[in-house]
């Protein structure tokens, strides 16, 4: 009974905190980039007056827009939130545990991505058409590559369920695993892809030529947008948790701890979220964007290192006895 | 303690660099001759020394011929290349100084090629072959024309594949041998091996001789790995492609025998032979075809290399007393055979300053005595009576028809198609009126009518000792 | 905690991620600096291996691929790139999207085939012997797509990278082969050397569709 209350309490709380954090998350990301390039930049909660302002904001939408058009944003909002809430953040002790499925979350991910997709065709503009396209191209290659290194993960740890790849990898001692290292990168290109950041494609653009994401969110205002924006950073924060707790998940409260090991997690994930936040600010700056008929040679290296990584952990795994 | 076994191999890698000081190419052609000769008796004295066993080389019933005929090949051949040589000096087509490097090289050659033979370590062997294989790439390519680099490069390519893949296999064998003999040196050595085979891991074998079969395969010519062959044969210089068919895809055979030895006495492993058997059928009838549509004279002798090549791993493949027996024997005729028809292409050559087959007629007319050499070399070669090739031709058929009926309709379809072109050429070449140019020939022809007498006189007697050597060495080989 | 196979695991893995490198590179320079970087991480395994199993010669194997390979070559060949002047062509590589999946498929199928056939052998020699027989398959991948003779060059000794890390792999080669091995990396490089000005002289460009032009004599 205490542990369904404990489970659903840090459930819970898992969910408030992702949609907290977020825009925290991006807020860090920019203050760094702009004190690396010599200016002040918005402050960190700049996310949330930002959000709030657009709340507050009337929609204006095209006169051949349709309800799926009005819709979509919060669908998508909705998707990504649930998977943001499945990842394991600070405890891995969570009410919805059997249903935190890698594959599942890749589905989720796929869906908004999809009706994303949809809902900026569906105004019939040029830009939106461009958005859709490079983004089910970069899609096509993303997907089997973080499939690749789910699998990769889920060879060792003989689950796909996040938390339990989070508890096997815990209890592991500190050691060089190349098949790993490999599906880290491989992770981490895809989850640039993903995001639309350098080197894929530039979140601060204007410029509508090189846009990708921002490309199909172009049409959008107001609360709609709100909401879009929301999705967009939610998954910034998913895709650094997933990698926190595939690769790092260190100082995590396992399934069964109470609330001291919740607030270790919990500093403990804190103190990654914002390494990762300074790092991607970092990396941005130094790195400049591809031509977009290039990403696919990027994402298909992504699939190779993931790939790799497989035949390495299928090898280890083979070898030693 | 022999010393003939060190001095077949010694004496040429030692004379290799001083061939290459000496000025004067007179003298080097010469030196070359010499070297040659000296290593002919040192390989004559392995039948008289005892014989050896050692961590690192053996002379053994199989290579003690093969040692005795390369030196002998050898030395005819540097007698052919002396007086070939100042011809091509005349014509412009090397200068002195790639005179020197050229004998040098040809020592390197054979010296390498006398390592394969006699070594007992694995290792050694593919050391052997893998030196000679890069010593003739170079010399393929001394004429430094566009086509003759073109045929180098494609040489250099495909021999290097093989020596990787070959160089993997024998890594393998090594490690099938060290579950049976321990780390280190006992798991190299090829008798040691033999003695422990039945021991030895079979998967691991097989595997391995597949990578042997396929590393070894391309330096012996077998298709679809043969692409190097006739290029090189080509572009290459006379003597080069003489030793090329004559020595060098014997010695690689060679060494794949000395692989199939191994596999025949692990009674797991796969069959080695039918693998072999296909190999061969394939390169006798591919080659045979092709045959047909040669334009350059030592193209077509290439592809008759090819061709016979094919039928001697068909022969061993078939295996049995009686195939080996005679695949051994062709072996040897085939290596005196061809290069006496290449020292004749050679002459041919310089008498008709060409080598397409287009520009050459009416030899008859012009050079009655080579004429008649080149005749007697291509009814030699397409297996007819009373030549010894007959001999060793007529054995692998009749022991087909014997063991497998059906099976002996293919080598024998392949020898037919392959002597239609090689006689339709021949009449080319030697009947009708004469093409222009017609020069002297000044190359000796001394070395191209003695391995054509040999030859003859082996079809018509095979001495004693040297039936009983060939019986020895084809029980051997399983 | 087996460190000893995880360390060899890594570096080997690492060259085998060169080799993919190798794979679609454009630019002669990033080929050679790509080899350099494959040369020295199989030294390194080399010497791993020669510390773990405790077997001293192999520290000179170590020392012979850094000393040859990972520095003599690639700076040799580098300055005969520079010399002929084709250092800032862009080759065209042959589809490197396919020649990547092509890759994967062969390191898949050599770590099936070895996995399968030594199942009697310790640990690392299976896992060396798998992953070298991939850095050989993957070189050859390298030279069958490439156009240019400095890259076939650098595929062929990558396909000698893959072959000394089995050969260390197998426990107790003796020196012979080792030294065998290296002797033949000089004659190698020496034949190349030659050729590749021979070719420049005669063809004014090292691009192998020159060579193609006598295609035996089916003119």
């Amino acid at each position: 009974m205490l542990a369904t209350l404990l489970a659903l309490a840090a459930q819970g709380i898992q969910m408030i905190l992702v949609l907290a954090v977020a825009p925290a998350v991006s807020g860090v990301t920019r203050k760094v980039k702009a004190q690396l390039m010599r200016r002040q930049g918005a402050p960190v909660i700049q996310g949330y007056r930002d959000l709030l302002k657009l709340v507050r904001k009337e929609v204006v939408l095209a006169t051949n827009a349709s309800w799926f058009f009005r819709s979509a944003p919060y669908v998508i909002f909705a998707a990504t939130w649930v998977a943001a809430a499945l990842v394991p953040t600070f405890a891995s002790g969570l009410m919805f545990n059997w249903a935190a499925d890698v594959v599942a979350l890749v589905a989720l991910l796929g869906a908004a991505r999809a009706l994303l997709a949809l809902a900026a065709m569906d105004v019939g503009t040029s830009f939106g058409g461009i958005g859709s396209s490079r983004e089910m191209m970069i899609a096509t290659l993303a997907e089997p590559a973080m499939l690749l290194v789910v699998l990769t993960l889920a060879l060792s740890a003989g689950t796909t369920r996040l938390p339990g790849v989070a508890d096997f990898f815990i209890g592991q001692p500190l050691t060089v695993r190349v098949s790993l290292a490999l599906a880290m990168l491989a992770l981490v290109i895809v989850a640039l892809a993903e995001n639309a950041r350098i080197p894929v494609d530039n979140p601060a653009t204007h410029l509508e030529l090189t846009m990708v994401h921002e490309a199909m969110v172009l049409e959008y205002s107001g609360r709609h947008l709100a909401m879009i924006e929301a999705a967009s950073q939610l998954k910034l924060v998913l895709y650094m948790s997933l990698i926190i707790c595939l690769f790092v998940p260190f100082g995590m409260a396992t399934a069964s701890a109470g609330p001291v090991e919740w607030f270790v997690g919990g500093f403990a994930y804190a103190a990654k979220l914002a390494t990762c936040a300074v790092v991607l600010g970092v990396w941005e700056v130094s790195v400049a964007k591809m031509r977009v008929f290039r990403v696919t040679d990027l994402l298909a290296g992504a699939l190779v290192f993931a790939f790799l990584a497989i035949l390495f952990a299928f090898l280890s795994k083979e070898v030693l006895p | 303690m022999n010393p003939g076994v060190y001095a077949v191999v010694l004496i040429p890698l030692i004379s290799a660099p001083l061939l290459a000081l000496v000025p004067g190419y007179r003298v080097t052609a010469a030196g070359n001759v010499i070297v040659c000769f000296a290593t002919f008796l040192a390989g004559l004295s392995l039948l008289i020394l005892p014989r050896v066993v050692g961590d690192f080389v053996i002379v053994d019933d199989l290579n003690i011929f093969f040692i005795i005929l390369n030196t002998f090949v050898g030395f005819t051949t540097s007698t052919f290349s002396a007086s070939y040589i100042g011809h091509e000096i005349e014509t412009g087509k090397l200068t002195p100084l790639f005179v020197r490097f050229y004998h040098a090289m040809f020592q390197g050659m054979m010296g390498a090629m006398n390592l394969a033979l006699i070594a007992n370590n694995i290792g050694l062997l593919w050391v052997g072959l893998e030196l000679a294989t890069l010593i003739t790439v170079v010399m393929v390519g001394i004429y430094r024309t566009p086509s003759a680099l073109e045929a180098a490069w494609k040489y250099f390519i495909l021999g290097s594949v093989g020596i990787s893949l070959a160089f993997f296999g024998t890594i393998l064998i090594y490690l099938a041998g060290q579950g049976a003999l321990g780390e280190g040196l006992p798991a190299m050595t090829w008798s040691r091996l033999l003695a422990a085979a039945p021991q030895l891991d079979v998967a691991l074998l097989d595997l391995a001789f597949v990578f042997l079969l396929v590393g070894f395969g391309t330096k012996v010519g077998l298709a679809p790995l043969h692409a190097w062959l006739p290029d090189a044969h080509a572009e290459g210089p006379t003597p080069i492609s003489a030793v090329l068919s004559g020595l060098l895809l014997n010695v690689a055979l060679f060494a794949l025998l000395r692989y199939k030895m191994l596999l025949a006495a692990q009674p797991l492993a796969v069959k080695p032979g039918q693998i072999m058997i296909v190999m061969g059928l394939i390169s006798l009838i591919f080659a045979a075809f092709m045959l047909y549509q040669r334009r350059d004279i030592k193209r077509l002798f290439a592809y008759s290399s090819i061709e016979h090549m094919g039928l001697i791993t068909f022969a061993f493949g078939l295996g049995g007393p009686i195939a080996n027996f005679a695949g051994l024997l062709h072996m040897v005729m085939h290596s005196l055979t061809k290069s006496a028809i290449f020292f004749a292409v050679g002459h041919v050559a310089q008498a008709k300053g060409s080598q397409r087959l287009a520009d050459i007629r009416g030899l008859s007319v012009t050079h009655p005595s080579l004429a008649i050499a080149l005749g007697a070399g291509v009814i030699a070669i397409c297996g007819l009576p009373p030549f010894g090739v007959f001999t060793s031709e007529f054995l692998m058929l009749t022991t087909t028809f014997a063991r497998a009926p059906w099976l002996a309709v293919l080598p024998a379809f392949g020898l037919l198609v392959a002597f239609g072109a090689l006689i339709l050429r021949l009449q080319d070449i030697l009947f009708g009126a004469p093409s222009e140019p017609s020069h002297k020939v000044e190359a000796s022809s001394i070395p191209m009518v003695l391995h054509l007498a040999l030859v003859l006189l082996a079809g018509l007697y095979l001495p004693p000792l040297l039936v009983a050597w060939f019986q020895r060495a084809a029980e051997l080989l399983g | 905690m087996n460190h000893g196979y995880d360390v060899s695991h890594l570096l080997a893995g690492l060259m085998v991620v060169a080799s993919f490198a190798l794979l679609y590179q454009d630019r002669i320079t990033a080929v050679l600096n790509t080899f350099a970087a494959q040369a020295v991480l199989l030294a390194l395994a080399v010497a791993w291996q020669a510390w773990t199993q405790d077997r001293p010669n192999l520290f000179i194997t170590a020392a012979l691929a850094l000393g040859l390979k990972g520095i003599i070559v690639p700076v040799a060949l580098r300055r005969m790139v520079f010399q002929l002047g084709i250092h800032r062509d862009v080759e065209q590589v042959v589809n490197a999207g396919v020649a990547l999946m092509i890759g994967l498929g062969l390191t898949t199928l050599s770590l099936l085939l070895v996995l399968k056939v030594t199942k009697a052998a310790p640990s690392f020699t299976r896992e060396g012997l798998a992953l070298a027989l991939a850095i050989i398959l993957l070189g050859f991948l390298m030279m069958i797509t490439r156009r240019n003779a400095v890259t076939q060059i650098v595929g062929f000794m990558s396909i000698e990278n893959g072959l000394i890390l089995a050969a260390t792999g197998a426990r107790g080669m003796p020196f012979v082969v080792e030294v065998s091995v290296a002797f033949s990396v000089l004659i190698a490089l020496f034949v190349f050397a030659v050729f590749v000005f021979r070719i420049r002289e005669r063809f004014d460009t090292v691009d192998l569709e020159a060579l193609d032009q006598v295609r035996g004599d089916r003119r």
